[in-house]
């Protein structure tokens, strides 16, 4: 960790007077194993670093502000150099901008967050391997159905980032995490249906190998048979894995950014009631159990709770420094960037709705009558969150007298997210954390179109 | 995973769009076995210029990498360079360079793969990788290998202009001028978004089986995403160009109607109604309808899915599987498409492959590792995203071969149904064989004619049985550039087609 410190202190060391200079610099280690027909089909392990460096040209008024960005995927001296030069060079040739600047120290201090687990180098390999092996094994053992376990998959990585800047950022951050998944395909005739099952930690002991693999079975399985149904109007039941995707396609649109230039249906509607009064939505990545927890966000400022919606009722949105500025308020903390290839934006890592009080179980019978969806597609299609459009592939099961029933797939399930957020009606107590930046749990939406034929 | 391999057009960061009479243009003729011209791409020839690993060192780095067993081993070494810029809310905020160099090693044994990658090209950062991945190798015994390359053959870059022999300058100019004619398209224009992007992609891949071969990539990419604001909110408009070649590319294509495009999107939907749901006939138009087969087969037709009996496609070669009107290639020789290349990421020369003939099933498209299973050979479509990735099976530029019937008769002889403009991308589960695909310009058509505009929606159908709805195809081809993505991997594609009519869809919108 120090090391990778000094590399980004050495970079800032050689800011020209005036010159503002913030180095990221990341390391990271990571080893995916792949089983299939009981064989190892792939064993992958490997190591990378890099930089990524932001040069800001201009006064400290802001007059004449530019910013430039330059990565490179190596540490190595001469190669570090070269990618602050070409970022100086980057800056020269951007727009005057005076609300660009470097992330300065605002006071708050970071959490103190365990989030890297000290004996995960010694793991061995033959372990990682085992687990993946298992896995595959109980999947095909999981039911007679289970025709093919297209991938069996363990994986795991370990992350150590650093930055540093001239306006005195100094920060340092580093996690572990492990997974395994799995994929299962149901068979019956000539028919089959898939199920995907995982589970996600900090350690490959936080690993639940033997519920992934039900996961999957039951995932699979309970499609066989599955048929289009008519098009109507339906309540949709969404599963906690499809509701962390829901929340984090919400969270584009929660983004300071994105609302400071006029790409947010929630932009001018602060104090506004946006959802259902049962809905208060939460980002916090000093949840220790949210995948994305982080004590400082992508500019090395602490990352901290932040209300968005609360009783229904926008109260605001997340910021990095620069959307901050051109919003005319201060970074929340939630900085985010794509490693060191990436510039900072405005982003949530930690989403999750208040729970309710119903589990999963609870909900259906609460529905009575409607569509239960266990998995959708297209959401890079056909979800647009600036226009709000949602239109997605939905398979899942008739929710028929508050019990699942017959398998639904080839269908649709559409409205638009400003409908959805007002027509909650049960907010699930399952509360789960995903892998992603939002945690899932059962949502009922009221009056959603669903087209078949 | 089967269930996530998708293809998008809509991300502003990965480039996608629709291509006009690129170099996949036809034109007209009796039936439909119109072909796309093969473009002479450039002539193997030796080069001087150094190689990213010299010889000697790929030879001894080989060796050791079966020292203790294993079937194959292969070093592929990547030098990538990136530049880009964007403007947004009308200032250039953002100039990028980056630059990333390195070594995947991977050793088969049996059923197995060993990979590791580093940034380390010197000898000793090959060996050290070169001994990660062989740690697969477990029962020893290789005993001592020679391992012979054949002579360096090296291609030069495709490219008449090098973008970065192209002033910063020059390329912000570019976004200026689109923002300027974006904005000027109408005062409910309220935002816009445009990107530059370039790289050039030199790789270089030897192997035990004596492969030693090389590519130099250039691709440009431009884009102008519009924001248009009214009385229903905003809607979005997106357009793209992104060809392998170099500026050049701007000698070809004029970003004001990029741009022109991209806010005539998003105005037009200011004043679009929901679309409608259920089934109905649906014409796509030529280019990015080509998503459609991208979807519907192509996936589907990627041998790994077959070897592991994960495709609805497996077993049935020679079977009827599409309309006859359906001839299906995919060729990543076609020179200055998106998916474009000399060799593929094993090595291998592109090719042209016929997928599906006149309906008919004729082959899948296969990497070195599961041809090797089915004692074949592979057909050029081995690829990886980077050097940090295993190359899988992967698709090219694939396209639906142009028709005989008159793209605005098709409309004319449909008497209800949706026009889609544009797609926008798309999904499938290759497995079940159902897949989306996504709008971002559709319309009505009503008594033949192509009336008001739809908000985007999915559509949503199964591949084997949305091929064999296909009843008419035009004569107007097109590609289209997008970024696909298999199992965390995204690599830059072609889609192609020209206007053709399915008799039945199902489409996603909210209208009852």
């Amino acid at each position: 960790m120090s090391e990778l410190l000094d590399v980004a202190q050495s970079v800032v060391g050689r800011a020209r007077p005036g010159e503002g200079v913030e180095a990221y610099v990341s390391r990271g280690h990571d080893t995916e194993v792949r089983a299939f027909s009981g064989e190892i089909e792939q064993l992958a392990s490997a190591s990378s670093a890099g930089i990524g460096v932001r040069v800001v040209l201009g006064g400290e008024d802001g007059e004449g502000r530019r910013v430039g960005f330059a990565w490179a995927g190596s540490l190595d001296p001469g190669v570090v150099g070269a990618v602050l030069d070409d970022a100086r060079d980057n800056a020269a040739y951007a727009t005057p901008d005076p609300h660009v600047a470097l992330a300065a120290p605002d006071g708050v201090a970071p959490v103190t967050l365990d989030l890297w687990d000290p004996a995960f180098s010694s793991v061995p390999t033959d372990e990682k391997v085992r687990m993946a092996l298992e896995l595959e094994r109980m999947v095909r053992a999981g039911d007679s159905r289970v025709r093919q376990v297209d991938a069996a998959d363990y994986g795991d990585a370990s992350v150590e980032v650093a930055l540093a800047s001239t306006t005195g950022i100094r920060a340092t951050t580093r996690r572990t995490s492990a997974y395994v998944s799995v994929s299962a395909i149901a068979g019956e005739g000539g028919e089959s249906q898939t199920g995907t099952g995982f589970s996600v930690g900090r350690s490959p002991t936080d690993l639940d190998l033997e519920r992934a693999g039900e996961e999957a079975v039951t995932r699979a399985v309970r499609m066989l048979g599955a048929g289009k149904i008519p098009s109507g109007r339906f309540t949709v039941v969404f599963d906690p894995r499809v509701v962390s995707t829901l929340l984090s396609v919400v969270s584009s649109a929660l983004s300071g950014e994105a609302v400071v230039k006029g790409r947010s249906f929630f932009a001018g509607r602060v104090a506004e009631e946006v959802a259902s009064p049962d809905v208060t939505l939460v980002d916090d990545p000093t949840d220790p159990r949210a995948f994305g927890a982080s004590a400082v966000d992508g500019e090395g400022l602490a990352c901290r709770r932040n209300v968005l919606i609360d009783g229904g009722v926008l109260r605001g949105f997340v910021y990095d420094s620069v959307s901050a500025r051109r919003a005319g308020t201060v970074s929340t903390g939630s900085a985010v960037r794509g490693g060191y290839a990436g510039t900072p934006g405005a982003g949530c890592r930690a989403l999750a709705l208040s729970p309710g009080e119903l589990d999963q179980q609870g909900v259906l019978e609460s529905v009575g009558n409607g569509l239960f969806v266990q998995s959708i597609t297209g959401v890079h299609s056909g979800v647009n969150p600036v226009s709000g459009d949602f239109s997605v592939g939905a398979e899942g099961l008739m929710i028929r007298t508050g019990a699942l029933a017959e398998p639904v797939r080839e269908v649709t399930a559409a409205s638009t997210l400003q409908r959805m957020l007002r027509s909650v009606l049960h907010i699930g107590a399952d509360v789960e954390w995903l892998p992603g930046n939002a945690a899932g749990q059962t949502l009922a939406i009221g009056d959603m179109q669903v087209s078949g034929n | 995973m089967s269930a996530a391999v998708t293809v998008s057009a809509t991300d502003a960061l990965r480039p996608a769009c629709t291509e006009p009479g690129g170099a996949g243009a036809c034109g007209a003729g009796g039936g439909i076995t119109i072909t796309i011209p093969p473009v002479p791409d450039a002539p193997w020839k030796p080069v001087a210029d150094a190689p990213l690993v010299e010889s000697a060192v790929l030879e001894r780095v080989l060796a050791a990498a079966v020292r203790r067993g294993g079937d194959m081993a292969e070093v592929f070494a990547e030098d990538r360079q990136l530049s880009g810029a964007s403007l947004d809310d009308r200032k250039v905020e953002e100039l990028s360079s980056g630059r990333e160099r390195g070594a995947g090693i991977r050793v088969v044994v049996g059923e197995t793969t060993g990979f590791a990658h580093t940034a380390d090209l010197s000898e000793a950062g090959l060996l050290q990788a070169a001994e990660a991945a062989a740690a697969v190798a477990r029962e020893g015994g290789g005993g001592v290998r020679t391992v012979a390359l054949g002579t360096r053959l090296a291609r030069p870059p495709r490219a008449a202009v090098l973008p970065s022999t192209v002033a910063r300058a020059r390329k912000l100019e570019l976004l200026a001028r689109a923002d300027d004619v974006a904005r000027s398209a109408g005062g409910e224009i309220t935002q816009v978004q445009v990107g530059y992007g370039d790289s050039r992609r030199r790789v270089l891949v030897a192997s035990t089986d004596g492969v030693l071969a090389e590519d130099d990539q250039v691709r440009t990419r431009f884009s102008v995403v519009c924001i248009a604001s009214g009385d229903t909110g905003m809607q979005t408009g997106y357009e793209s160009v992104a060809r392998t070649m170099g500026f050049e590319l701007f000698d070809q294509v004029d970003v004001d109607e990029v741009a022109r495009t991209a806010a005539r999107r998003a105005l037009g939907k200011l004043s679009a109604r929901p679309a409608p749901s259920g089934e109905v006939p649906v014409v796509l138009a030529g280019g990015s309808g080509g998503i459609l087969f991208h979807e519907a087969c192509g996936h589907g037709l990627e041998a790994d899915h077959i070897v592991k009996d994960s495709s609805v496609y497996v077993g049935r070669v020679g079977e009827q599987v599409a309309s006859p009107l359906v001839t299906l290639v995919d060729d990543g020789t076609v020179a200055g498409e998106w998916g474009n290349y000399a060799v593929d990421d094993e090595g291998k020369p592109a090719a042209r492959n016929v997928l599906i003939d006149h309906g008919v099933l004729t082959d899948y498209m296969w990497d070195w590792l599961r041809a090797r299973k089915e004692g074949r050979q592979s057909s050029g479509n081995g690829r990886r995203q980077s050097y940090q990735h295993l190359p899988m099976v992967r698709m090219t530029n694939t396209f639906l071969l142009g028709g005989a019937d008159d793209a605005g008769e098709i409309v004319a002889q449909t008497p209800r149904g949706v026009y889609v403009a544009k797609l926008g991308g798309g999904q499938v589960n290759t497995t079940t064989g159902d897949f989306v695909f996504g709008t971002t310009e559709a319309y009505l058509i009503e008594d033949g004619r192509i009336t008001e505009p739809l908000r985007d929606a999915n559509l949503i159908g199964n591949g084997p049985d949305v091929l064999q709805r296909i009843d008419a195809v035009a004569d107007d081809f097109s590609m289209t550039p997008g970024t696909c993505g298999k199992d965390g991997q995204s690599v830059p594609v072609g889609c192609g087609q020209a206007t053709l009519r399915i008799t039945g869809v199902t489409i996603g919108g909210t209208a009852a």
